[in-house]
């Protein structure tokens, strides 16, 4: 069913009792061209793409929880791709403009607002990484700009541009970057690939991976045994484990990053502000609670709370880059685990068994990725080879040190 | 005062009457009362307005779990948004106002919502306001963010202060109800440290509802308790102190409300309190359910137990006549108190077709029963003022209609487990009392891997008195002996057991309510969210508690859901057609109630928050006029102005100068890390790229530093200064960094290898004397031998000078001839003045960190954090020669034999000269003409440092460019962000060829 303001009014009409499901209950077959695992956003995409892009419909997505329970459903939802390294500025840039149109492709409003997103220098060096950050963003045909303080006290008046400690020298501006509703986004790409035949199957979680001569068969899981041609593994910070099943190691570190929102007030600040210097981020999401994040846990686990010293540091930082927030109070906080690679920067690639693929690495910031991430994987999947896009972010690369370092730039990478 | 103001009233001080205004309007209150309890006295039922369709809202509650009586509290500095008016205390002066409403409370514009409600179903959003693009984000978000939101936005400056302490105890005992007081009692007679909080301003939670305790009332027994607990000496006792959170390892979070109540008085506003308890008891009670019938939003409907705390706590009828509708026995203790106060109850309603004792009991003092019976609806403009009466199990057929200006309603309660469960602690749904209770065999694991909390009373489903007591009690012993103590024999607190007649769960009132009354039965009063929401997220597949959460916003409002979850889960489950359990509940999280970011972030604000570190020549440069540059935590000068003078001819003069004469330069936040042992040679052997051993004590060599993965994290002079001792200087933001770095292998890799390591940065003051006079100047001074034979270039040697004891190195960063003169970091405001009288008359000037950075830009020696960003390897800057080829390894070593790092077309270390003498900009590329697969210009290099040489009177740069030292010569150019070219020849990165040092 379309949805629509006119659906809606027809079905106000008929006491809301014939809206079909979003997606359906499904059970899974026996077989499948192709099996992503892990119902996140970037498993999501992966197989919306598949179909989309490559006529590949035979597929099943397999979640263990619920879909988009992970990072997606977890994350702070900033949207921008001002990053330094081409291969990430081409494949968030992809990712950002598929946002600008995703709720009519999905007809789902995710909720695309392109409100603008902000990263401050309060550092002599901040301001020359901001500076080359700038220029190797116009060679990439991303836009963006460094501005004055002045122009960052326009752009978000709540702002203090003079504070004792770290004084605001300037800022990298992408207008065109903002924020989006992370379950929307799930949920989009979840009812699309059910409406192209696709099965989303939940509360199912895969517990091994059958191969022969090398070559994937298909998968365990604890709705009994799958087979497929080929597999996707999209699970985020559980990347290791599945990777352990198909008889690989990733070069991966999970560990959790923790965000917070206050009780909601009405608007006060129009744009997303990330201070890297402090390891604080804020926006005010449309409800009106003003969304937190900051750096990660110093420590390797799976528990998705982490602890509290982190939030005592992120909230003093921004605390003094907002005084206002000072009487707002925290009303919730929570972790997820992320996927943290040593370059900062994700996977997408193949893997040593065939016709396993592998994305992932997306750390503490591939909520924007999610469009072109999928994209990207798909087009792998299909072809059995990556494409322009991913072609850099194979698991090559560390054995080479071809790294693409995006904590150069900025310490946070949200 | 107002007319609902009755007899009685256990918490407020009829003597002490405050004032304070609403919206404006005046009104009066006593002492002990509570925003809530004195608006509800002034007969101010509607105080606010719902999140989405901007209805009418009342107070519901009298505690933390309300949703609706949220206010603007204040003003100015000390403006608050979303105050729940339930849990905050009256004081005279006070100023509320309502939220969420324009242009006023009483006419709300917003209110049109309501009207559309029908087309505003959960998740209405998400299917519409898709098209035309634009309109998102230039119409529809700016709409629904205005009529989204709560409170105002503060608009001033915190004028509070805020402050943490730390403590360890044994036992943190949670709620100040009987069952606590009776855990911290057990737990503190035997001898363990008791910390006991509670988050209102009164012991004895719901001590009006238990019976006698130890034969005594139960308000003596807990006056006697507390006064018992105050007298022990490893007890202490705090009221206004809500437990926040429970973390790994016992960790916990409370925060105390000092000055909340009474904003003019001393001190801080709030105190944090981070415990390490051993072992945790909660007592944090139960939260009772409203029930879900048509209308139930309207003011004037209320939490039974709300009711009757407002009667007896604070002498407040909010109604004159109150239908009780319950499914349970509590509901009556509302109608017998109400009944107390000569107030009518037309009619209580009870959803058991056999209620036993209590209805009996109830007929006897001449009130009305009505078993099987629960309301079809209630209605009234803006209050309640009509209940209609029908069958349970019907599907609403109304049997009746009572006037009535209030309905008390006791849908049972819900055990306050949020301590146990936000560290990992599982529930069970106990189906006798329709409860989740936390789930013994399944608690939070402490350090110790035993069971860290335990939940006692009320918390544990435990509802009657004495259970309360002696689950209380007994856990009291259990936390003290786990943490090592052994209580003595002796029995606890005793009351009578109550006999009660089993709760009769009702989800849907009536239970065959067909959808459009569904419609009207709200589940999550803040955020709007109805029974028929719950319903159309499970028919549309959002059927995961999460999901249903998510898409209908249910339980994310201010409360987090302390009222609507159960219910809503229930709705779910039978909307599911499975039983309550299959569908499990939300996470917990912390905070159990909102908590001030002030109280998060405590003392360290403005000056406090992350110190700066001041050299001991601090002051000295801020007299000089110092422009100052943040540098990690440092502040360093960038430059010293004259009067006249822009900052950029400061830098170029403090050049020139030193060049020609001679400069000062305080280096002493240059990282000094101590490295002494046995293996002291041999660990530096494998830091750093360069061979360490071979150095002679008295000697000094240039080392570089590599990460694992073989890039350049550090570069800095390393001194010998024995057999077993060396001092590593390293880059001032590199100091903690590299000593972390240096004890991470230390401990993790070679933890039996004999070295220590002491960062020592700040016990020396650190000057460098720089330029052609240097030498003059130190002579000047007087002392110890500095000539080219006693101390040549990379040598260091202790003696006097100046009649300071000092330690001098010969090195330099500038190509001058350079002595860095370290003295005790006391005498280096001293030092620092007497080098500046003893080299006046040689034009001695200090120079800041740009002049340091240009003059070795000059020379080419690179920068970390410049010519590196963590990607750049020692090879590729030209640097191979501080490489040892003689040594087996070093960290790194392995890394840069990779492929990539062999790479001939790598980026490597050039200079650069613009063809028209301009700065080439900062961060600039050097393009290729041809665009890659993803459609970005190709590029061959960028720019690391630039700037203007006074020495040479032109633009100079360095940068990496692909197999740069190959093409001297080449002309590349280098695009603007605004569109503008430069172009400048590929040239060896040493400008400055006449040697100094
Ligand atoms: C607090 C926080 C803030 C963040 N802020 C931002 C931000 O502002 N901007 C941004 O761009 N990014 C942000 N991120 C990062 C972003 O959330 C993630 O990079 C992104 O959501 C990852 O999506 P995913 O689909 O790869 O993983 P997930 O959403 O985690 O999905 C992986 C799925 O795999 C499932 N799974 C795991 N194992 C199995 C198995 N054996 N069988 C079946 N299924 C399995 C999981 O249950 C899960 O649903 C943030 C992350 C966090 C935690």
């Amino acid at each position: 069913m379309r949805y629509s303001a006119f659906q809606i009014v027809r079905q106000a009409l008929r006491g809301h009792q014939g809206w079909p499901r979003a997606w359906g209950e499904a059970t899974a077959k026996p077989r499948y061209d192709a099996i992503v695992i892990g119902a996140g956003g970037h498993g999501l995409a992966t197989a919306y793409y598949l179909g989309r892009n490559h006529g590949v419909r035979n597929v099943a997505i397999l979640e263990k929880g619920w879909l988009g329970g992970g990072n997606t459903g977890r994350n702070t939802t900033i949207i921008r791709s001002n990053y330094l390294q081409d291969p990430s500025a081409a494949i968030y840039e992809k990712s950002r403009s598929l946002y600008e149109t995703l709720s009519q492709e999905l007809n789902y409003n995710i909720m695309f607002s392109p409100r603008g997103v902000m990263m401050l220098a309060q550092t002599e060096h901040e301001v020359r990484g901001y500076r080359r950050t700038a220029h190797a963003n116009a060679l990439q045909e991303v836009q963006t700009e460094f501005i004055t303080p002045e122009r960052v006290k326009e752009l978000c008046p709540i702002i203090e541009t003079r504070g004792p400690r770290y004084p605001v020298l300037g800022a990298l501006w992408q207008a065109r970057g903002g924020t989006a509703r992370h379950d929307a986004v799930a949920w989009g790409y979840a009812r699309g690939c059910a409406e192209m035949g696709m099965d989303v199957i939940q509360q199912c979680e895969v517990t091994g991976i059958r191969s022969a001569n090398g070559k994937v068969k298909g998968v365990t899981t604890t709705k009994g045994e799958i087979d497929c041609d080929k597999l996707a593994i999209v699970v985020a910070g559980h990347s290791g484990v599945l990777a352990e099943m198909a008889g690989f190691r990733l070069p991966i570190e999970s560990l959790a990053l923790q965000a917070l929102v206050s009780e909601p007030i009405k608007p006060c600040m129009d744009v997303v502000v990330m201070a890297n210097t402090v390891h604080g981020y804020m926006s005010q999401s449309d409800k009106g609670e003003m969304v937190i994040g900051g750096g990660a846990d110093g420590y390797n686990n799976y528990t998705q709370r982490g602890s509290f010293h982190h939030i005592e540091e992120t909230v003093r930082a921004l605390i003094e880059t907002f005084p206002m927030i000072s009487r707002l109070k925290m009303l919730r906080m929570w972790g997820g685990i992320v996927d943290m690679t040593g370059d900062r920067s994700p996977i997408i690639s193949k893997t040593p068994m065939e016709n396993v693929f592998i994305n992932c690495g997306w750390g503490t910031g591939g909520f924007k990725a999610i469009p072109g991430s999928g994209w990207a994987t798909a087009e792998m999947v299909a072809k059995g080879a990556p494409g322009a896009l991913a072609a850099e972010f194979g698991l090559d690369r560390f054995r080479e040190g071809r790294f693409i370092d995006e904590s150069v730039a900025a310490g946070v990478a949200h | 005062m107002s007319a609902r103001r009755i007899d009685g009233g256990r918490l407020i001080d009829r003597t002490k009457p405050l004032r304070f205004t609403f919206n404006g309007r005046k009104m009066e209150g006593f002492q002990g009362d509570t925003l809530a309890s004195a608006l509800l006295a002034n007969g101010q039922m509607l105080v606010g307005r719902s999140f989405k369709y901007h209805r009418p809202r009342g107070i519901v509650t009298a505690g933390p779990e309300e949703p609706n009586a949220l206010v603007n509290l204040g003003k100015d500095k000390r403006f608050e948004p979303n105050a729940r008016a339930t849990t905050t205390e009256l004081f005279d002066g006070l100023e509320a106002r309502s939220q969420n409403h324009w242009p006023s409370l009483e006419r709300d514009i917003g209110v049109l919502n309501d009207r559309f409600a029908r087309f505003l179903p959960a998740g209405f959003y998400y299917k519409t306001f898709i098209h035309p693009r634009p309109f998102w984000k230039h119409v529809f978000e700016p709409f629904i963010r205005q009529s989204a939101g709560l409170g105002q936005a503060p608009r001033h400056r915190d004028g509070d202060t805020y402050e943490h302490v730390n403590v360890t105890v044994d036992v943190l005992v949670s709620g100040g109800g009987i069952s606590g007081l009776a855990a911290a009692l057990a737990a503190g007679k035997a001898g363990a440290r008791v910390l006991l909080v509670e988050q209102s301003a009164h012991w004895g939670g719901r001590l009006d509802d238990a019976p006698d305790i130890d034969g005594q009332p139960a308000e003596t027994w807990v006056a006697e308790t507390v006064a018992a607990l105050t007298n022990l000496e490893n007890v202490t006792v705090k009221l206004r102190t809500t437990h926040s959170g429970v973390y790994d390892h016992g960790y916990c979070l409370a925060v105390e409300r000092l000055t909340d109540h009474d904003p003019l008085g001393p001190g801080p506003r709030q105190r944090l309190w981070k415990v390490r308890a051993g072992r945790i008891v909660a007592a944090t009670g139960a939260i009772e359910r409203p029930l879900s019938f048509a209308g139930n939003d309207l003011p004037g409907v209320m939490l039974a137990a709300a009711v009757r705390d407002y009667l007896t706590g604070y002498g407040v009828a909010p109604g004159r006549r109150t239908v009780v509708v319950t499914n349970n026995d509590d509901g009556y203790r509302t109608a017998f108190a109400l009944k107390d106060q000569g107030l009518e109850v037309p009619l209580i309603l009870d959803a058991r077709s056999d209620p036993g004792p209590v209805a009996e009991a109830a007929r006897e003092l001449g009130l009305k029963v009505a078993p099987g019976k629960g309301l079809a609806g209630v209605s009234g403009k803006g209050r309640v003022e009509k209940a209609a009466v029908a069958a349970i199990d019907g599907s609403g057929a109304v049997l009746d209609e009572l006037a009535c200006d209030c309905i008390a309603m006791a849908g049972g309660w819900s055990p306050a487990v949020h301590l146990w469960s936000h560290a990992g602690g599982k529930l069970h749904w106990d189906e006798t009392d329709a409860m989740f209770v936390p789930d013994p065999d399944k608690p939070p694991l402490g350090a110790d891997g035993k069971a860290m909390v335990r939940c006692v009373g009320a918390a544990a489903g435990e509802l009657g008195a004495a259970e309360a007591l002696e689950t209380g009690w007994a856990a009291g012993l259990w936390a003290a002996t786990e943490t090592g103590h052994k209580p003595k024999r002796g029995a606890g607190p005793k009351a009578e057991p109550d006999e009660e007649t089993p709760i009769a769960p009702v989800w849907v009132m009536p239970r065959g309510a067909d959808p459009e009354k569904r419609a009207k039965m709200w589940l999550d009063y803040q955020n709007d969210v109805k029974v028929s929401d719950v319903e159309l997220a499970q028919r549309e597949g959002y059927e995961s508690v999460e999901h249903t959460k998510r898409y209908t916003t249910l339980g994310m409002a201010t409360d987090q859901g302390k009222l609507s979850n159960i219910n809503g889960l229930a709705v779910l489950a039978d909307a599911r057609g499975e039983p309550i359990p299959a569908v499990g509940t939300t996470t917990f999280r912390p905070p159990y109630t909102p908590l001030t970011m002030g109280a998060i972030a405590g003392e360290a604000r403005g000056d406090l928050f992350q110190p700066i570190r001041r050299t001991p020549m601090h002051e000295h440069h801020e007299r000089m006029g110092a422009h100052w540059e943040p540098v990690g935590h440092w502040r360093r000068p960038y430059a010293f102005p004259r009067s006249g003078e822009s900052v950029e001819e400061a830098v170029n003069r403090e050049i020139v100068n030193t060049r020609q004469n001679v400069g000062l330069l305080d280096a002493s936040t240059l990282g000094k890390i101590l490295v002494k042992g046995p293996d002291a040679a041999r660990f530096l052997d494998m830091l750093y790229t360069g061979m360490m051993s071979s150095l002679k004590p008295g000697r000094c060599r240039y080392g570089l530093m590599c990460s694992e993965n073989g890039f350049l994290i550090d570069d800095g002079v390393v001194a010998r200064i024995d057999e077993d001792t060396f001092l590593c200087h390293t880059t001032t933001g590199g100091a903690d960094r590299i000593h972390a770095h240096m004890e991470e292998w230390l401990q993790t890799e070679w933890w039996d290898w004999q070295v220590h390591t002491l960062n020592i940065t700040e016990a020396w003051a650190q000057i460098g004397v720089v330029g052609p006079k240097a030498r003059d100047l130190l002579e000047a001074l007087g002392g110890m031998d500095l000539s080219e034979e006693a101390l040549p270039f990379m040598s260091w040697a202790d003696g006097e000078i100046g009649g300071f004891k000092a330690r001098i190195y010969r090195i330099s960063f500038s190509g001058e001839l350079s002595y860095e003169i370290a003295v005790d970091a006391g005498h280096g405001a001293a030092l620092w003045e007497a080098c500046l009288d003893a080299g006046e008359s040689l034009g001695v000037m200090p120079y800041g960190t740009e002049a340091l950075h240009v003059m070795r830009a000059e020379k080419g020696f690179i920068m970390i954090g410049d010519e590196t960003d963590g990607t750049v390897i020692p090879q590729d800057l030209g640097l191979s020669w501080a490489i040892s080829k003689k040594k087996d390894d070093y960290l790194g070593k392995r890394a840069q034999d990779r492929l990539f790092m062999t790479d001939p077309n790598r980026w490597k270390l050039v200079g650069l000269e613009t063809l028209d003498g301009s700065v080439l900009p900062e961060g600039a590329y050097a393009v290729d003409d041809s665009k890659n697969a993803n459609g970005q210009r190709e590029t061959q290099g960028r720019v690391t440092s630039t700037y203007y040489s006074p020495s040479l009177k032109r633009g100079i740069a360095m940068g990496l460019v692909r197999h740069g030292p190959d093409r001297m010569g080449e002309v590349l150019t280098f695009p603007g962000v605004d569109g503008t070219e430069t172009k400048a020849r590929i040239v060896e990165p040493v400008f400055l060829k006449e040697a100094g040092a």
